[in-house]
């Protein structure tokens, strides 16, 4: 099927979100939207789906116009969408998911329950799925889960399919996976539109890439362009994807961490006696593939998780037991991988999420009587978000804005304009620029770097080697809870690529020119994913 | 924005995902899907439909020989109901008229033409004095993340320390009221505060944990009073309280005649006392963090188990002075009926209240109104008292369900508008180029 878009222009209100956007899909190719969060990409795919509808422009399938008037339209012309939150009912199995909508009635009435299993193995088998009808989505990794979805699309006869998004919430390995998946999708004559704002990803596995930038097509590449081409049409301005930085002088050992070993909720040990320091200006990155433990880790060094047995100490001061409370006190500063769930209020102004691990101190709270509540200070409070705003250029309406509604790149400006914002010794940024736009990425970066410039003992956990190796003076790998080794940032990514695959030789993580052919699961032992699926564009 | 079919994300030891619950999700959606414009027109349409049940449940129009007459009467009946209730709760005109007829204003005040006045606003803001301390008893613990469903047992937890206060001890004048009205604050704080406790260690959920305490104190009262030796009167064939000492009554404040008492004055400075919690002190924002987001709270470093208790506490206490100030200003003796509905009414004034303090007062004000009105209904037309119960009803279900009134009015959804706006261009506005 042949699919092209005419000059689709939406509007909402005064904002332009699509301006005249035109392309063409082939069929059998991966066609790659690559854009900055908030480039109308989403907008131009619900537009596609049925969801929206253009103001302009028109929508043509092998040559002749339709009019998609909802999804149910779009699903009849053959489009099929697997959006970013995946739309599944969790305590359903997967033929249950598949079937909703377009359930058979067998004989008597009776739904055909037999049929969409059988349909559902069909296709998993046809297109190596490897998804089992009968399993309850609520307990498949996220990763099958997308898979499920694209059966959703393919046993309703998509011939193209719309996938938002799509790695977002998925692990490198995860990643592997659906590239194959993609390709075999492609090799039977499905279109696939890939929407993403992760240059190598959109690099490894399209035919061609359509920038879009500030609602319109800024221009057209062949996968074999450069990083630095794409990157500079999708920001409109040259970027540099690897923060300069002077070489690190380290001094003191400010964070300490010495056989810390946590156990999960499962009774599973997740940190497994795991040692390092972190020294004053210096930035150590502990890489690792999403689920090893890392978000354990984080939890334990700021008193959110009990920890079974080592220490912690800050400048020598023992942390171990400590409530998140004095931790924070102690000059522990903390960008948590969630920043919607752990990091802010949403529902909350950005002021007053400014002062959310401050509120209590002197200088935003007076008492009024000795031992009872005490009067916030208002104006001190707006003081503080004015400074902060200008400080780390939040776009926000006005401060008392709600955080919820800002993009993620802002939101997380205000959590790193509060954690840096009062005085620190060590700074713990788990994922910092995870599902941030390219732009945002520069920004948290440099702002990391300064603090390591400025003494500041830094701490990144991140499963984008990218990250670690453009922020890291020295790599911890981590694996099944435990450092698989310690590295200095020159050395080849392969290498720690090994690492991170707890030494096996395989070679886990993004390469464009030659993909993996199976990269396997990281180990029986290592928890599943829980990473929530970072919502890109905040309504 | 659609809940992601991900894998349950571990919890913290201790926390709970307490927004996830139905029920927390049903209240908070009703309370937060209002906006000010829906609540009225669900005043409207409550009334309306209210003044058309009056109508045609009444003998009158159902006896009309025809179409014609039929309507007349209705409407006479409809309008003579809404007439009735304002003078019973807002001014009388007649009694208005008697007052400007006396000859000089000492007389007036004299001969009680200025308390006939002001009578049906004083039984109003009497009838509300309880609402209101009960709706901050629910209004409260919600901002903090928590359902109070247990209005009643706290209040029963407040009135019998009340009573107990009042008849079984000697005091001086002004300091016996004071620590009746201390008294019920603290009885009510206390059963407000095991429910925190209970969901700060264990987390049951407190709205299981309130609902078996309301049938733990309903009939933990009917048996301190049926117990001579407990609280029951002695000599008394029923289970009463003996009356409370004459200086543990909520002072008046309007003279004898009029009802309204100190109470009231107590429930207002509690809204204004909740509303700065709230919104100007560092509880209030730890109790509004804990609320809308107790895992960003706890990485914050905030204790969020004892802001569930304290919350609890407070909302228990406040609920218990709406029993102190019943036991203290109108009903002088503690029965097994002195609970009456305010659990329950409780729920609805905050919800039309949408759950702020000065919401509250308004709902509470608005169905005192309606207690206050309700004998004049019955007296000048006929309607029958459960008809204004119905007409009660009519308002919590059109205020609780705001899309209903939209389909009605044809309001734009707001919901659906910003769904346009939220899957598509709104964030570019926002965006980091923009």
């Amino acid at each position: 099927m042949e699919l092209e878009l005419r000059g689709i222009t939406k509007r909402f209100g005064s904002l332009v979100a699509n301006d005249g956007i035109s392309l063409a899909v082939a069929p059998g190719k991966v066609h790659a939207l690559l854009g900055e969060n908030g480039a109308g990409k989403s907008t131009l795919m619900n537009v596609l789906y049925g969801l929206l509808q253009p103001d302009e422009g028109e929508i043509l399938i092998n040559g002749t116009g339709v009019r998609l008037g909802s999804p149910k339209d779009a699903i009849a012309a053959g489009i099929g969408m697997v959006h970013q939150h995946f739309m599944l009912v969790p305590t359903f199995t997967v033929a249950e998911n598949v079937t909703l909508g377009i359930e058979q009635a067998g004989w008597g009435g009776l739904l055909d329950a037999r049929r969409t299993r059988s349909e559902v193995r069909e296709l998993s088998h046809d297109y190596g799925l490897d998804v089992d009808p009968d399993a309850l989505v609520e307990e498949l990794p996220v990763g099958i889960q997308q898979r499920v979805e694209i059966i959703k699309a393919l046993v309703r006869k998509a011939d193209v399919l719309i996938l938002d998004e799509p790695t977002a919430v998925l692990t490198p390995a995860e990643t592997e996976e659906l590239f194959r998946i993609i390709r075999q999708l492609t090799d039977r004559g499905t279109s696939v539109i890939f929407i993403s704002h992760k240059l190598r990803e959109v690099q490894a596995i399209a035919d061609t890439i359509t920038v879009l930038r500030r609602g319109a097509v800024v221009g057209e590449r062949a996968p074999d362009a450069t990083i630095d081409d794409l990157a500079a049409l999708m920001v409109g301005r040259d970027v540099q994807l690897r923060v300069s930085k002077p070489p690190a002088s380290p001094g003191r050992v400010v964070l300490d961490v010495a056989g810390l070993t946590v156990v999960g909720t499962d009774g599973q040990t997740c940190v497994d006696r795991m040692s390092f320091q972190v020294k004053a200006g210096e930035i150590l990155g502990i890489a690792g593939v999403q689920g090893n433990g890392q978000t354990e880790l984080c939890e334990a060094l700021m008193g959110l998780r009990p920890t079974a047995g080592g220490a912690v100490t800050v400048d020598g001061e023992d942390l171990t037991t400590a409530t998140p409370r004095r931790r924070l006190r102690s000059g522990v500063a903390y960008v948590p991988e969630d920043r919607t769930d752990d990091g802010l209020v949403g529902s909350f102004s950005v002021s007053e999420n400014l002062i959310l691990d401050t509120y209590d101190r002197k200088e935003f709270a007076s008492p009024l009587l000795p031992g009872g509540p005490r009067n916030l200070r208002l104006p001190e409070i707006a003081k503080n978000a004015a400074e902060r705003i200008a400080e780390f250029d939040v776009r926000t309406g006005s401060a008392s804005t709600a955080a919820g509604t800002l993009s993620g790149g802002n939101q997380q400006k205000v959590i790193l304009a509060r954690e840096l914002g009062r005085e620190h010794r060590v700074l713990i940024a788990s994922q910092p620029t995870r599902g941030l736009d390219v732009g945002s990425i520069e920004f948290v970066h440099r702002r990391i770097v300064s603090q390591r410039d400025h003494g500041v003992a830094v701490l990144i956990v991140s499963s984008e080697l990218d990250e670690i190796y453009a922020l890291a003076d020295r790599i911890a790998v981590m694996y099944e809870g435990k450092i698989t080794g310690f590295r200095d940032p020159d050395v080849a990514a392969a290498e720690v690529g090994r690492l991170m695959a707890g030494g096996a030789d395989l070679t886990p993580g993004l390469t464009p020119t030659e993909p993996e052919p199976v990269a396997t699961e990281p180990g029986p032992v290592a928890p599943e994913p829980e990473d929530a699926p970072e919502p890109e564009e905040k309504p | 924005m659609t809940e992601p079919a991900a894998p349950a994300r571990e919890e913290a030891p201790g926390t709970e995902p307490s927004q996830h619950y139905p029920f927390g999700k049903i209240f908070s959606e009703a309370l937060e899907a209002n906006n000010v414009t829906v609540t009225v027109l669900a005043l409207v349409a409550a009334t309306v439909l209210g003044g058309i049940l009056c109508a045609f449940t009444n003998p009158v129009v159902l006896h009309a020989p025809g179409a014609g007459a039929m309507i007349a009467r209705a409407w006479d009946v409809a309008s003579g109901t809404y007439v009735a209730l304002f003078e019973g709760s807002v001014v009388n005109p007649h009694t208005l008229a008697a007052l400007f007829q006396q000859a000089s204003i000492p007389t007036a005040i004299h001969d009680g033409f200025l308390s006939a006045v002001f009578g049906p606003l004083s039984e109003t803001a009497v009838a509300a004095t309880p609402l209101i301390l009960a709706g901050l008893a629910v209004a409260l613990p919600y901002r903090a993340g928590l359902f109070n469903i247990g209005g009643q047992s706290q209040f029963i937890g407040g009135a019998i320390m009340a009573a107990w206060l009042g008849y079984a001890v000697n005091l001086p004048v002004f300091v016996h009221v004071v620590v009746c009205v201390l008294g019920g604050f603290a009885g009510g704080a206390v059963t407000g505060w095991v429910v925190g406790e209970v969901k700060a260690r264990t987390g049951a959920h407190e709205v299981i944990v309130t609902i078996m305490l309301n049938y733990v104190m309903q009939y933990l009262l009917a048996y301190l009073l049926s117990s001579a030796s407990l609280l029951q009167a002695p000599g008394s064939p029923n289970p009463i309280t003996p009356p409370i000492a004459s200086d543990a009554h909520l002072p008046l404040l309007a003279g004898s005649n009029l009802r309204i008492n100190a109470g009231f004055l107590i429930a207002l400075a509690c809204a204004f006392g909740v509303w700065w919690l709230l919104n100007r002190t560092t509880t209030g924002f730890e109790f509004r963090a804990v609320g809308a987001n107790p895992n960003a709270s706890r990485v914050a470093g905030m204790n969020v188990e004892r802001s569930w208790a304290l919350a609890m506490l407070i909302g228990g206490g406040l609920a218990g002075l709406a029993g102190a100030a019943v036991i203290g200003g109108t009903d002088f003796t503690l029965n097994p009926q002195s609970y009456g509905t305010y659990g329950i009414d409780a729920i609805t004034v905050a919800l039309l209240g949408r759950g702020s303090p000065g919401g509250v007062v308004a709902a509470g004000l608005l169905f005192g109104a309606l207690h206050a009105g309700s004998p004049g209904m019955q007296d000048v037309t006929g309607t029958p008292v459960q008809i204004v119960q119905v007409l009660q009803a009519l308002i919590v279900l059109f205020v609780a369900a705001p899309p209903l009134i939209r389909t009605l009015f044809r309001l734009r959804a707001t919901r659906a508008a910003a769904r346009g706006a939220g899957t598509s261009g709104a964030a570019m506005s926002k965006g980091w180029n923009a």
